[in-house]
């Protein structure tokens, strides 16, 4: 009988269906992912100033940066990332709520707007900003031209970080926002306004809880983004900030010492990985991307 | 729903402030492009407003350079990330399979990453396996960065895939090659182009992975970033327009390629 290959690939159990197609993706991982934060881990346990892999480990990086002021700049880009999804939560959740519900075509229009700006360089886009406030930049020259008000740069002080973070990561806590309030079904809005709930009673108890989901992948999205953020702070701060990720890039570059800095990456992304699976374990990620209930 | 005129006249009042902040330092950028002096102030008269410094960058043979590297790093890493997203797309939203849930969360990792920690575990990675990094070195960094991008872009896609025409054109006696060829593919088609459109222009303005990942070569970001903080002059901004101008285009080749595809589909996509 002529029990030909395809049909017997047909019959493959879809099990293995689903594995052999994510082998490309899951080789990947393992090779451009995987392996590379191994060695990162690895070399984090290696005696300072060494480019050799194979001594024996010690955890004398983790007692140098323990006893010196690292956990400094630790905490700065915690407060820089918190900041930074506080004011986007609030600045976005109108524009996102206004893209999903209010808007019909300008809603695409606001959304290719933003995306396409998402497609020039960060640098350029934080440049821009540095341009627009130096002294006698566009916000400076037009105040003394105009109005005769001199100002002095507006440059390398934290809220020109804050904003410039804001800035770079608005768009990936809009999208999901939008996806989050698209979730939210029009009739249930209604019914809620039927039976004579107030505007805020609708937000709290309609709005907010059903678009959860885009809240806090957008939340999570931007805060790992900003933690690990190094352009802002340089560009826009100048040295008044010194974030982890600066400092591990100094290890590496200047202080060319390689398992100090992979014993600081090492800790940074214990901290991330720790508040990503804490908060991506508790729902349905199918739900955010699959069919809407609408 | 109902919406008053004030209400949407209050959040389309919104928006425009938004995007006006938002386009501000593009603005700046365009502005500071085309002053003639070497060192920016604001207001210059209109006798300083000059195009030398877009003749120069489009003369010039180093920023081509830039711009080849640039190109060639975009358009393998979307070649890559659109091929292994078309797979893991179809393992993540229409396989039935006993790793799926496990595996949703892992694509999700490398995007949950901070890129110039991953870019540094390369380097060390490569040094490790004696790797030189060049431009090459440079794709497999942005691959496992953008591979999970445009693997939720064809996810979305085909969370709206009917599941009966894959069968009917097996019952037909289509093998499976057949059916990934004439059925699954087509299908899938719209959200493949727009993955396409994502990973080209990511990967043409990524700094941070390029940075420890390019070697001696370098790519048009990492070059516009060092001269933006040693030797700045107006062809950096003009530079930095140029790029822009050829990303929006990019964006417009796709998207009508977009529109192309489907309006000759034969099922349009479901709705978004």
């Amino acid at each position: 009988m002529s029990t030909s290959l395809p049909l017997k690939l047909r019959t493959l159990a879809p099990g293995l269906r689903g594995f052999l197609s994510s082998t490309p993706f899951l080789l990947l991982m393992l090779f451009g992912f995987v392996a590379p934060l191994a060695c990162v881990v690895w070399f984090g346990l290696m005696p300072p100033r060494t480019f050799e892999v194979a001594q024996m480990p010690t955890l004398e990086n983790y007692r140098t940066i323990f006893g010196q002021t690292y956990f400094k700049s630790i905490l700065w880009s915690l407060g820089l990332a918190v900041a930074t999804v506080m004011i986007l939560l609030v600045v976005c959740y109108p524009l996102a709520f206004a893209i999903a519900k209010i808007f019909k075509g300008g809603g695409y229009f606001v959304t290719y707007a933003i995306v396409t700006s998402l497609f020039v360089s960060e640098n350029i886009r934080l440049f821009g900003w540095v341009i627009g406030f130096m002294k006698n930049g566009v916000v400076g020259g037009t105040l003394a031209r105009y109005f005769e008000i001199d100002i002095d740069s507006l440059l390398y002080n934290i809220p020109v970080i804050i904003l410039g973070m804001v800035y770079v990561y608005l768009p990936f806590m809009l999208f999901p926002l939008v996806l989050g309030l698209k979730m939210v079904p029009d009739q249930v809005r209604e019914a809620a306004f039927d039976l004579g709930a107030s505007r805020w009673q609708v937000f709290r108890k309609i709005d907010l809880p059903l678009s959860m989901p885009g809240v806090m992948i957008g939340s999570l999205l931007v805060f790992v983004l900003s933690i690990g953020a190094i352009s802002e702070a340089k560009i826009l701060g100048g040295q008044k900030v010194v974030t982890i990720a600066s400092d591990i890039e100094s290890e590496f570059t200047y202080a060319q010492n390689w398992p100090l800095g992979s014993a600081l990456s090492t800790l940074f992304i214990a901290l991330t990985t720790i508040v990503v699976f804490s908060v991506l374990g508790r729902f349905d990620l199918e739900k955010l991307l699959g069919k809407k209930s609408s | 729903m109902i919406v008053s005129r004030t209400q949407k006249a209050g959040f389309s009042l919104y928006a425009g402030l938004l995007l006006l902040v938002f386009y501000f330092p593009i603005f700046c950028i365009i502005v500071a492009s085309l002053s003639e002096k070497r060192f920016f102030s604001f207001p210059y008269p209109s006798e300083a407003l000059t195009t030398k410094w877009y003749e120069s960058a489009l003369e010039s043979a180093q920023v081509a350079d830039f711009v080849v590297v640039s190109l060639k790093i975009a358009g393998l890493t979307a070649l890559f990330s659109v091929v292994i997203g078309f797979f893991a797309a179809l393992a993540y939203a229409r396989h039935r399979w006993r790793g799926r849930k496990t595996f949703q969360r892992l694509v999700l990792l490398p995007l949950f990453f901070p890129q110039s920690v991953l870019g540094l575990a390369l380097l060390m990675w490569y040094n490790l396996l004696h790797i030189t990094p060049t431009w090459w070195t440079a794709v497999i960094a942005h691959t496992v960065w953008i591979a999970p991008i445009t693997t939720l872009v064809i996810s979305i896609q085909a969370y709206g895939l009917d599941e009966s025409l894959e069968e009917a054109a097996g019952d037909m006696g289509a093998s499976r090659f057949q059916i990934l060829r004439k059925i699954t593919l087509p299908l899938l088609m719209p959200g493949m182009v727009s993955a396409t459109c994502f990973a080209i222009l990511l990967s043409w303005g990524n700094f941070a992975l390029s940075l420890f990942t390019t070697g001696a070569d370098s790519s048009l970001p990492e070059w516009l970033y060092a001269r933006m903080t040693t030797g700045y002059q107006p062809l950096v901004p003009a530079v930095g327009v140029l790029s822009v101008i050829v990303a929006v285009i990019l964006v417009l080749i796709l998207f009508g390629i977009i529109a192309w595809t489907n309006r000759n589909a034969r099922r349009s996509a479901p709705d978004h």
